[in-house]
């Protein structure tokens, strides 16, 4: 029997491949057409496959790859405005928008630890970043943003236009419809330096508490935590917060430019990695050594923007290293005030000796009006481990329980493993969410295999 | 769907009163697993395993299914699909009878043929086109230790289970890039219902031994699975014993 064309894809995890009839439309136009030939399992819109489980795959479906579908603009704006508006078509990278915004002066209001993430998807995942406690998550830089329905019609939503329709976009992961551009506030930055300062902290107690009493001080702040350092060291962190430099501060010779930003791939993974490379020996050994390599306490250090917000862009293809099981990330947030669970979740890691390199530790803000948006105002913690580790999903399940008993959720863009049944006490208002998705889908025309996987 | 641990949230089992499919499906219950559907060919006497899969907060049916009824495979198989999606099959039917019944009954021997190799075929073809469609999953194929060398003591039924792996091994490369998978799992002597007062071969195990195996295998995402898993090494020998050798172990 002949069957369509079929492209097998999978997540930043490399798990769980499934195949759909990949499209990858070059124009908005062609995108806007993309949606209305039906497929009995739907359509679904996919980016840079940034998205750790199978949020951005349909199985059997229509996967709409949006990544040459890039055209923005940056409006005009008076000199003395604090941002300037950007309107941006889905398939637009963070990468391309910095190279373009940076020189001129400008920044994305929020980026990820990666700048290969599309408009699309930072608005489908609600993506947060090292300044979430100052400036909340990308959906709430939004003015607007348009929006292809499952029966084709096209709609411009935003905080103030249908904003039930649009907060269930952000963070919706893709659900509601095709997102085909939006119109972002982007702010200004003094220069393309982020005066840095790192503090090493000796083990949990004392990064919660430089985080708790400091982060306000700071535009941006994120701890890197060492999960394999047990007993006295467990949770042991070197703690990094900044804000842009002005041009004064800079300290280079007048005529040099203030908003010089390079960013690139300084070297790639190899196409074949054996698994095992990463083992708990090899782990520990790269752990010690950075936390040792860091300062005790250093203030108004320099760095780049990509030293300082994408350290991991600059090894390309850097999911290859953990081998042919591929690896998943599993980050949740518990309200403050829970600190004894995020204790015990890190001992429990820390005892079973998962092979993880650092994760990342931060301190979010208030949320915002999205019902499945993932950032909620407490302690986030997020970390990679290869899928054969030991044990594994036993150990998740677990710490799952611990993470719904203290009130908290896991993040859906880094998922692919949680237990369908804890969604609903995760993220309370998902019945208003599938509301809003009955609404303007009622045929499930747009579909995904989270969706599936997880019952949205 | 199946996640990024290997875990599957629903199973269909071809041949569902099969000892080691049974105990496979024991051990995914305990994980993802919520909707299990057993094709057999009597469905009312599937009603004991229903009950005891409900009670441990499984959605589990049976549906009527014959491996000798090849007409049927594609309507049997098409309503189960279409109930959702199933992200894996089990194809673990067939008719083991001693040799020494083939042999007195070559009508019965050509029976193990149709059910074991030709049953296979079409319902495993019939499966992958669903699959297909859906764009994921994983046929698992139990097919035996007996399939890696002719053995006078049972060469019926090895000869089936042969036509049978080598078949399955073929559809799992023709599927690749599909988002289907097949696996093929050879068990040495299992201790059966089906295999009560045979003689145990060496590296005997039980269906529960199996199981633990497979849905290990499972998660590493394992293309041939040997339960127990000595036997990989164990055969990767005896297959290029001299013949003469091989049929004084044969016994």
């Amino acid at each position: 029997m002949a069957h369509p064309r079929s492209t097998e894809l999978f997540g930043w995890g490399r798990t769980a491949p499934t195949a759909a009839d990949l499209r990858r439309p070059t124009s908005a136009t062609e995108l806007r057409r993309a949606l209305p030939e039906s497929n009995p399992r739907g359509l679904l819109a996919r980016g840079l496959g940034r998205s750790y489980g199978d949020a951005a795959q349909n199985s059997g479906g229509r996967v709409i790859e949006t990544i040459d579908v890039d055209a923005f603009t940056v409006h005009p704006t008076p000199a003395d405005s604090d941002h300037v508006l950007v309107t941006a078509e889905a398939g637009v990278s963070i990468d391309r928008l910095l190279h373009s915004l940076v020189p001129q002066g400008l920044f994305v209001p929020v980026t990820p630890g990666t700048r290969y993430v599309t408009v699309g998807g930072a608005i489908a995942a609600d993506i947060h970043g090292k300044n979430h406690h100052r400036k909340g998550s990308w959906c709430d830089h939004v003015e607007s943003l348009r929006l292809q329905l499952a029966d084709g019609s096209v709609v411009e939503i935003g905080p103030t236009q249908d904003p039930e329709l649009y907060w269930a976009t952000a963070g919706g992961m893709g659900l509601t419809g095709v997102i085909l551009d939006a119109t972002i506030r982007c702010p200004r930055i003094g220069s393309s330096r982020v005066l840095v300062d790192t503090d090493r902290a000796p083990d949990l107690d004392s990064v919660v508490e430089l985080m708790a009493t400091g982060d306000a001080n700071y535009d941006y702040s994120v701890a890197w935590i060492d999960l394999m350092a047990t007993g006295a060291s467990m949770g042991r962190s070197v703690l990094t917060r900044g804000r842009f430099a002005t041009a004064d501060e800079l300290g280079t010779a007048p005529g040099s430019d203030p908003f010089d930003y390079r960013a690139g791939v300084i070297a790639s993974a190899p196409p074949f990695v054996p698994g095992g490379l990463l083992n708990k020996l090899t782990v520990r050994a790269f752990n010690e050594l950075w936390f040792r390599k860091a300062p005790k306490e250093r203030r108004d250090e320099l760095q780049t923007i990509p030293t300082f917000f994408h350290p991991l862009d600059m090894v390309g293809g850097w999911n290859r290293i953990y081998g042919p099981g591929g690896f998943l990330q599993w980050q949740f947030v518990i309200p403050f005030g829970t600190e004894a669970t995020l204790r015990r979740i890190i001992e429990e890691l820390s005892a079973a000796g998962c092979t993880s390199f650092l994760a990342v530790l931060k301190a979010f803000g208030p949320s915002n009006d999205s019902p499945l948006s993932f950032p909620a105002p407490g302690w986030t913690l997020a970390l990679d481990i290869p899928t054969g580790v030991p044990g594994l999903a036993a150990l998740l399940d677990r710490l799952d329980d611990m993470v719904v008993e203290a009130g908290g959720r896991i993040y859906l863009a880094k998922d692919s493993r949680v237990r369908a049944e804890l969604v609903p006490q995760m993220y309370p208002r998902l019945d208003e969410w599938r509301a809003v998705r009955e609404r303007v889908d009622p045929q499930r025309r747009i579909n995904s295999d989270l969706a599936r996987r997880l019952s949205l | 769907m199946r996640d990024a641990l290997g875990a599957m949230q629903s199973v269909l089992v071809l041949g569902g009163n099969s000892e080691i499919a049974l105990a496979i499906v024991d051990r995914l219950i305990e994980g993802r697993t919520s909707r299990v559907v057993l094709a057999v060919r009597e469905p009312a006497g599937a009603q004991s395993t229903i009950d005891r899969l409900t009670a441990a907060g499984v959605s589990a049916s049976a549906i009527a299914f014959d491996a000798l009824k090849p007409e049927n495979h594609a309507k049997v198989l098409n309503d189960a699909f279409a109930e959702g999606d199933i992200d894996l099959v089990i194809s673990a039917f067939g008719i083991l009878g001693s040799q020494a019944e083939f042999d007195a009954d070559p009508m019965f021997a050509l029976q193990a043929v149709n059910a074991n190799f030709g049953g296979a075929v079409t319902s495993s073809l019939i499966v992958a086109d669903l699959m297909r469609r859906q764009g994921h999953g994983t046929l698992l194929m139990i097919t035996s230790i007996a399939a890696m060398r002719g053995r006078a003591d049972n060469y019926v039924y090895g000869s089936t289970k042969a036509g049978q792996d080598l078949f399955a091994q073929g559809l799992g490369d023709a599927l690749v890039g599909s988002g289907v998978r097949v696996v093929v799992v050879r068990p040495g002597f299992v201790h059966t219902k089906m295999t009560d007062g045979m003689k145990p071969a060496p590296f005997s195990t039980t269906p529960d031994k199996v199981a633990e195996v497979v849905v290990d295998g499972l998660a590493k995402g394992r293309e041939l699975i040997f339960a127990p898993s000595i036997l990989r090494f164990v055969f990767a020998g005896l297959i290029h014993a001299p013949r003469m050798i091989w049929r004084r172990l044969g016994g």
